[in-house]
């Protein structure tokens, strides 16, 4: 059972502080991904699990063993990086059988095994190539090939798709998700692209600064993010986050925008919040919450209007800017719908997927 | 060009500014001065070189023309073949021996410690001090009486006979310590290391520029793959090395083969001839005894087997370059 298990995990180097104490359970045959800017130390804590960095604190178990100390031809682990660091002195079959002949297994069993993931990469004919004469995607193939053959009990992505193009980026994604859904392994995989993570998770882990700022589905992250970081990083285009305050209007309460605009709050809600009126809050609504004026489909949609800015048409939809109260603002509507540049617009926006933000903590309320 | 020109006889200056239009015309134009100095520095005193050694040349006078004779002679002579097979036997050993340890120092200095680029930096240094100056120190080193060798064996004798408590101390004033330069098989074996010690840091920085190019990412994935230190060395370091490997070791045989200035310093060719090469029997019998002619035919004997050499090199560089 290939069970991966962090432990309070960090990692110091002379000055920086990579992982800051990481803990983090993933079950057998999962696949997790990693995400987060760039520096949040993804790499650092995939390159601890691999074995290829020493651990400064905490624990790491694989199946039921602890493995701080295992070096990383024992860990039962296979890597595809992000330059795919394939030998480029071997060719594709020398490069996939490589650490099957270190360990000695019998030819035969080899041969079997690489055509056995030749077959499933469809790279069979390019198995007396070298990797210079290969394309990036070909060569992402066999890196994933060098993997598969080991037969392990965990694969480790690196940021495996970052140095394809856009196009071959998208394929090479669904391709990963098939390949994990016919070898079953559990897989730890690394990006900085929340599409990527998206797409291909079972679950998300969203790293920030060395630390976890949430995990879970890829759904759980879009509709019920825990701090502002993860709210805007997860989706895309990113949320709006509009300073606020909660008012008392009339009745119930209000989430108040401007002088101009107060959304009233829904009944249903008003408990949750009703203990921050008149703080300082920050309003979060991703673009596709807040669209043109629409029929209602259910009682926490409450309309406004603001004057447009910018329009950037995407085909199916066009994103709409409008400034309210000096802060830039991306909505979402149909095209047919919009208002031209300088004319008000009616929007609809869903209160039932607006978030609000605590700024002295950073975490949604 | 709006205003016409007037149309004059274009004057000789004029015809040739405008042939230099011509690509081809300004390529050989071009490429004149170089041609010229490689015409008078190393083809002209290359061809002399190769007729003197047909002719019986003796400083002074012009020689006549006798064929293959001073290679008949050379062939016939034992000195020449000492010396042919001692420059075989120096190359050899000491071209092994420098790519060996040069090879280690450069996995040595790769590794990632403090005062790094400071000792790279030192490991230079017996390649930037003129050879002439280093041999000269080492061959006071090596000197009968003052060496410092001895000085230290005799020091460490010393020592060795007070630890054992033994009353041997006033012979140690009789222990001379070898004659580094003086017994046949110790001054060839002086000769070599003194080469190697020189030779060496221009494999150990080549080696380590061969090595920076090698990526971090494939000792990860050979750590993943089960490669052990000495197996990533082998399947690894070593085949991605093997381009600059060839290349400096094709280098450093052609050098070494024709070394002079070392064995001239150090030993003249001697004792009895031991640790003649082709360079100094070439100087000793054309400028020591005037006899030009042979003098020659020893030099040009280098020739072909250095050709050999290069040969290989340009062949095995043309075949990586296409693959
Ligand atoms: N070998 C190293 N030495 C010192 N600092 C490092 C080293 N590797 C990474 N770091 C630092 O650790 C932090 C996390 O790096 P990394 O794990 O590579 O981030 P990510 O993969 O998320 O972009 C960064 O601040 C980086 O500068
Ligand atoms: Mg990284």
């Amino acid at each position: 059972m290939a069970q991966i298990l962090l432990k309070d995990l960090r990692k110091t180097y002379d000055q920086t502080e990579a992982v800051r104490g990481i803990n983090l359970d993933i079950e057998h045959n999962e696949f997790v991904v990693l995400v987060g800017p760039s520096g949040c130390g993804k790499t650092t804590t995939l390159r601890m699990i691999a074995g290829l960095e020493e651990i400064t604190d905490g624990v790491i178990l694989i199946g039921d063993r602890v493995i701080n100390n295992v070096p990383p031809k024992d860990r039962d682990i296979a890597m595809v990086f992000q330059n795919y660091a394939l030998y480029p002195h071997m060719t594709v079959e020398e490069n996939m059988s490589f650490g099957l002949r270190l360990r000695k297994v019998p030819r035969d069993e080899i041969g079997r095994r690489v055509s056995h993931a030749a077959g499933i990469l469809n790279i069979g004919e390019l198995l007396q190539r070298r990797p210079k004469q290969l394309s990036g995607g070909q060569r992402q193939r066999v890196a994933m090939g060098r993997a598969i053959v080991r037969n392990p009990q965990a694969f480790l992505f690196d940021e495996p798709l970052s140095n394809l193009d856009a196009k071959l980026r998208v394929q090479m994604r669904t391709e990963i998700k098939k390949i994990h859904q016919r070898v079953q392994t559990t897989v730890v995989y690394v990006t900085h692209d929340q599409v990527e993570a998206m797409t291909l998770a079972d679950r998300i882990v969203v790293m920030n600064h060395g630390i976890i700022e949430q995990v879970g589905t890829p759904q759980e992250m879009y509709e019920a993010p825990l701090t502002r970081f993860v709210a805007g990083f997860i989706g895309s285009p990113a949320m709006n986050f509009i300073p606020c305050r909660v008012v008392n209007a009339g009745s119930g309460l209000g989430v108040r925008l401007s002088d101009d605009i107060t959304l009233a709050l829904p009944d249903v809600q008003a408990d949750r919040y009703r203990g921050h009126v008149d703080r300082p809050l920050i309003f979060g609504i991703r673009p596709e919450h807040m669209t043109e004026q629409r029929q209602h489909t259910n009682a926490q949609q409450i309309d406004f209007s603001c004057t447009v800015s910018v329009l950037e048409p995407m085909g199916v939809d066009t994103m709409v800017f409008v400034e309210i109260d000096g802060t830039e603002v991306t909505a979402r509507a149909a095209p047919r719908s919009v208002s031209p540049v300088g004319a008000e617009m009616a929007f609809t926006i869903d209160m039932n997927n607006m978030h609000l933000i605590d700024p002295e903590t950073d975490r949604v309320i | 060009m709006t205003t016409p020109q007037p149309v004059n006889a274009p004057s000789l200056w004029a015809r040739f500014a405008t042939s230099l239009e011509d690509q081809r015309v300004l390529g050989y134009v071009l490429m004149a001065p170089a041609l010229l100095l490689i015409v008078i520095f190393i083809a002209y005193p290359f061809v002399l070189g190769v007729w003197m050694s047909l002719t019986d040349k003796i400083v002074g006078t012009p020689g006549t023309y006798i064929g293959l004779g001073n290679y008949e002679r050379l062939f016939a002579s034992d000195i020449f073949l000492t010396a042919a097979w001692n420059t075989v036997f120096f190359t050899t050993v000491a071209t092994v021996f420098k790519a060996v340890l040069g090879m280690w120092l450069a996995v040595l200095l790769n590794r990632r410690f403090r005062f790094a680029n400071i000792t790279r930096a030192s490991v230079l240094l017996p390649f930037i001090v003129p050879t002439v100056l280093s041999t000269l120190a080492w061959l006071w080193m090596f000197d009968a009486t003052f060496s410092v060798f001895n000085w230290t064996l005799r020091w460490m004798w010393q020592m060795e006979i007070s630890i054992l408590g033994l009353v041997l101390k006033e012979n140690w004033g009789f222990f001379r310590g070898p004659l580094w330069l003086g017994d046949p098989d110790l001054a060839m074996a002086s000769v070599i290391l003194v080469n190697v010690w020189r030779g060496l840091p221009f494999f150990a920085i080549s080696f380590l520029a061969g090595l920076q190019t090698i990526p971090p990412d494939l000792y990860d994935a050979a750590d993943i793959d089960g490669a052990s230190g000495w197996k990533k060395f082998w399947h690894v370091t070593l085949p991605l090395i093997k381009p600059v490997a060839i290349v400096v070791i094709v280098f450093s045989i052609v050098v070494t083969f024709a070394d002079f200035q070392l064995v001239y310093i150090l030993t003249r060719g001697g004792p009895n001839n031991e640790t003649h090469l082709l360079a100094t029997l070439a100087y000793q019998l054309g400028m020591g005894s005037g006899n030009i002619g042979q003098g020659a035919a020893v030099a040009l004997f280098m020739l072909p087997i250095l050709a050999v050499v290069i040969i290989f090199q340009l062949w095995y560089l043309r075949r990586e370059g296409v693959r």
